[in-house]
């Protein structure tokens, strides 16, 4: 069948069978050019081989909660929605989050994400305990920081690519509420957006949406959105009355492909002026519900539609703390001046990152889409230059496009992980369209 | 609000029986999976109370054993308030023309063997005086087509089974409910290139299930658009119809 990522670029079609149980999945594991596939939310092609795609999705089971420690034990396709519906009535937060509930444990171990809290937490990977993974010989190998921690090391942000995870454990945050206290503050440009990050460390959550068509003075004016969750104490009524349950909101769905030209530099530039400056009206502190506050979306359920029928394409990269400022000013004059971006362009803080093959590194990072076309594309082989330049790396999971030589001028890491790949037939068994390109 | 009282699903296995079942659950309510080899549901039953925090137990359940039928019913924990038959066989249409044996399997399956069992929580119920009954046959019970009519007439004799079940109890204070899906993305049409607007999410079928229930519907099509499908395909004239292929 035909099958994209979540940016529907590019389509491939793909052999792709659900299996169900672990004799199943040895099965295909014994094909080889396999990979597997939570929810498909990776933006381009991590998650897709034409011979060989396993939906994960049917190992789907919660095995274990313990109330002590908040260790959840779940098979790899559970969502994380489910999770939160499960536990958030009880009490209990994923520790990270990306900016969609859409998707899967396995896939968020695999990609290693990383959330609004990374500078204070680090990415999900820190928060699990041990993982079950299939490798090419179809055996199910316990991993952890003291268990194999090689394999461990290398599968979390290792894209599937190093085998199957099956099973895992991950702790769980304690909270009160079901509610965020948001603190907006309005960055006229980049320096004060770095300035109020920088400022905030000790916030739990931080995140900026960057308007990335300004040139000039308000080159990188940005809102910085930094949250708390909320105590129950800080509460009103009537949400104290039940403090871990937050409105349902209400689902749009983008029935059908905008037609490309609803996006371009005009519609976008009055967008981005509009909601800066109402965001701006909106300084201050303000009570938001969880789903609304990290997932909005989720809402709007089919949104990669918006970009039309071509799809669009991620670009997202990490720079080092001593270039970022260097950096985003040279990756967000070349968007300006190609007078091509997205409603949403995201800034956010790293913090310190130790592990294999994980994306983030201590600096900046700064994520948007483009819908896909010659124009954009030529833009995005300038932002790989610029970021290279800046001694920065690239997302493997939004990635659609990039070239191997990026890959390997950015990121030394790619030699130990090709090492790691070559050994116990783990190469030819684990594929991607995504590894193909970028000969991993 | 009294406590929602336990529901059972008979095919506790199948992908809708298990949305059904997560939709209930997510309600309150307890729930009875039955199913051949229940023990191996074990981690569906784990699974169902982490999520929802009710119990879930499993019971050992083989439809076409008729004489065990009884005795499936009275070792229960519990008389269920609600009570979903998700048991069915598709077969292979082209096989069992050839194959009486495995013909029969699938009219037992789909019909013998549900509107029994049915049929015996439907008497104990009225004893009882409340009590739900949700049967889950198909569209393919709507009109006979050469491409699946074994399942399918199993199907209609089904449909008829619980019409004729819903009138009997109707003033009884019991409940029955025909479920008619049309393509629904589950282990029986794995494989098969199914169009997607027509085609339903088992989880859509738990939530519909569930709304019927409580809404006491008589008989729903789960996706609106089949209930106008079907009409037309009831009422193309049977003269056009046996040249069609649909
Ligand atoms: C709206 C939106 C917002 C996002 N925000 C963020 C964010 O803030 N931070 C962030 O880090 N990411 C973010 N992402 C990216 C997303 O979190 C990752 O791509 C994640 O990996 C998707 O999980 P999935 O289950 O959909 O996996 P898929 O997209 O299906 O797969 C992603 C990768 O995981 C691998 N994989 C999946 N399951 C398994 C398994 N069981 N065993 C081995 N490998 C497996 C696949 O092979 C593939 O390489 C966002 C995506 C979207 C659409
Ligand atoms: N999928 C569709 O498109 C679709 C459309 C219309 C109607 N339906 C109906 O929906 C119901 C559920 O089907 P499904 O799609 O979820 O497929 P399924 O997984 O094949 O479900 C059928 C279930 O029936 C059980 N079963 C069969 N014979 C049995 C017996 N003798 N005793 C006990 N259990 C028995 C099977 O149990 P085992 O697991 O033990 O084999 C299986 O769990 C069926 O009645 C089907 O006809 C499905």
């Amino acid at each position: 069948m035909m099958l994209s990522g979540w940016g529907r670029f590019p389509r491939i079609d793909c052999q792709v069978t659900r299996p169900l149980t672990e004799d199943a999945l040895r099965a295909q594991v014994a094909k080889g050019g396999l990979i597997a596939r939570g929810n498909g939310r990776a933006y381009g092609d991590s998650a897709l081989s034409p011979g060989n795609t396993v939906d994960m999705r049917g190992f789907r089971h919660m095995l274990a909660f313990d109330a002590a420690t908040g260790v959840l034990t779940v098979e790899a396709g559970v969502l994380l929605g489910d999770v939160i519906s499960a536990f958030l009535p009880r009490g209990w937060f994923p520790p990270v989050t990306p900016g969609t509930k859409f998707v899967t444990i396995g896939g968020m171990i695999a990609a290693d994400v990383h959330g609004k809290n990374h500078h204070k937490h680090g990415s999900f990977g820190q928060f699990v305990d041990w993982i079950d993974v299939m490798g090419a010989d179809g055996a199910v190998t316990r991993c952890s920081r003291h268990e194999n921690p090689e394999l461990f090391g290398w599968t979390l942000g290792g894209m599937g690519l190093t085998g199957v995870i099956l099973r895992a454990a991950f702790r769980l945050t304690r909270v009160e509420t079901a509610w965020i206290r948001q603190t907006m503050i309005p960055a006229p440009d980049l320096d004060a957006a770095m300035a109020a990050f920088e400022a905030s460390g000790d916030a739990t959550y931080s995140v900026a949406w960057i308007d990335c068509l300004r040139l000039g003075d308000g080159l990188g004016r940005s809102l910085v959105m930094l949250g708390e969750h909320a105590t129950f104490a800080e509460l009103k009524l009537p949400e104290k009355r039940d403090p871990l349950l937050a409105p349902k909101r209400r689902r749009l769905t983008v029935p059908f492909d905008l037609p490309g030209f609803l996006l371009n530099g005009a519609t976008l530039r009055a967008f981005n002026a509009l909601y800066y400056n109402q965001g701006a009206r909106n300084a201050g502190e303000s009570l938001v519900d969880w789903d609304s506050y990290f997932y909005p979306l989720d809402a709007i359920l089919g949104w990669n539609r918006s970009y039309g029928r071509k799809g669009f394409a991620q670009f997202q990269c990490a720079l080092p703390l001593a270039s970022s400022r260097q950096g985003l000013q040279a990756l967000l004059k070349a968007i300006a001046a190609a007078g091509m971006g997205s409603f949403l362009a995201v800034l956010k803080r790293f913090g310190p990152q130790d592990s294999r093959f994980s994306f983030p590194m201590e600096g900046y990072t700064l994520a948007l889409d483009f819908p896909v076309n010659r124009g954009t594309l030529a833009l995005l082989d300038r932002l790989d230059r610029i970021t290279l330049d800046h001694g920065g790396r690239f997302y493997l999971a939004k990635d659609s496009r990039m070239r191997a030589e990026t890959l390997r001028a950015a990121d030394p890491r790619v030699a130990g992980f090709l090492e790691m790949r070559g050994a116990d037939a783990r190469a030819e068994t684990f594929t991607s369209a995504q590894s193909k390109r970028l000969t991993l | 609000m009294s406590t929602p009282g336990p529901v059972l699903i008979l095919g506790g296995r199948s992908d809708i029986g298990r949305a059904v079942a997560h939709a209930f659950a997510a309600k309150g309510h307890p729930i009875q999976l039955a199913a051949r080899g229940a023990a191996s549901l074990e981690t569906s039953r784990k699974d169902m109370e982490l999520r929802h925090g009710v119990s879930v137990t499993l019971h050992e359940f083989d439809a076409l054993d008729m004489a065990g039928q009884a005795g499936f019913i009275d070792a229960l924990p519990a008389l269920p308030e609600i009570v979903v038959c998700a048991v069915g066989l598709l077969g292979d249409q082209y096989d069992d023309e050839r194959d009486f044996d495995a013909a029969t399997r699938v009219m037992r399956s789909n019909f013998e063997a549900p509107a029994n069992i049915l049929g015996l929580f439907a008497n104990r119920f009225e004893t009882r005086g409340t009590g739900t009954l949700v049967g889950i046959s198909s569209v393919a019970g709507d009109r006979g087509r050469a491409s699946n009519y074994i399942y399918g007439s199993a199907k209609a004799g089904f449909t008829a089974y619980l019409s004729g079940l819903r009138n009997r109890l109707a003033r009884k204070g019991i409940h029955v409910v025909t479920v008619k899906p049309g393509f629904v993305a589950t282990s029986m049409t794995a494989g098969m290139d199914l169009p997607e607007k027509l085609t339903a999410a088992p989880e859509m079928l738990g939530e519909k299930i569930v709304q019927a229930v409580e809404r006491r519907r008589n008989v729903i099509y789960v996706k609106p658009v089949w209930a106008l499908v079907m009409l037309i395909i009831r009422n193309i004239p049977e003269a056009v119809f046996k040249k069609t292929s649909i």
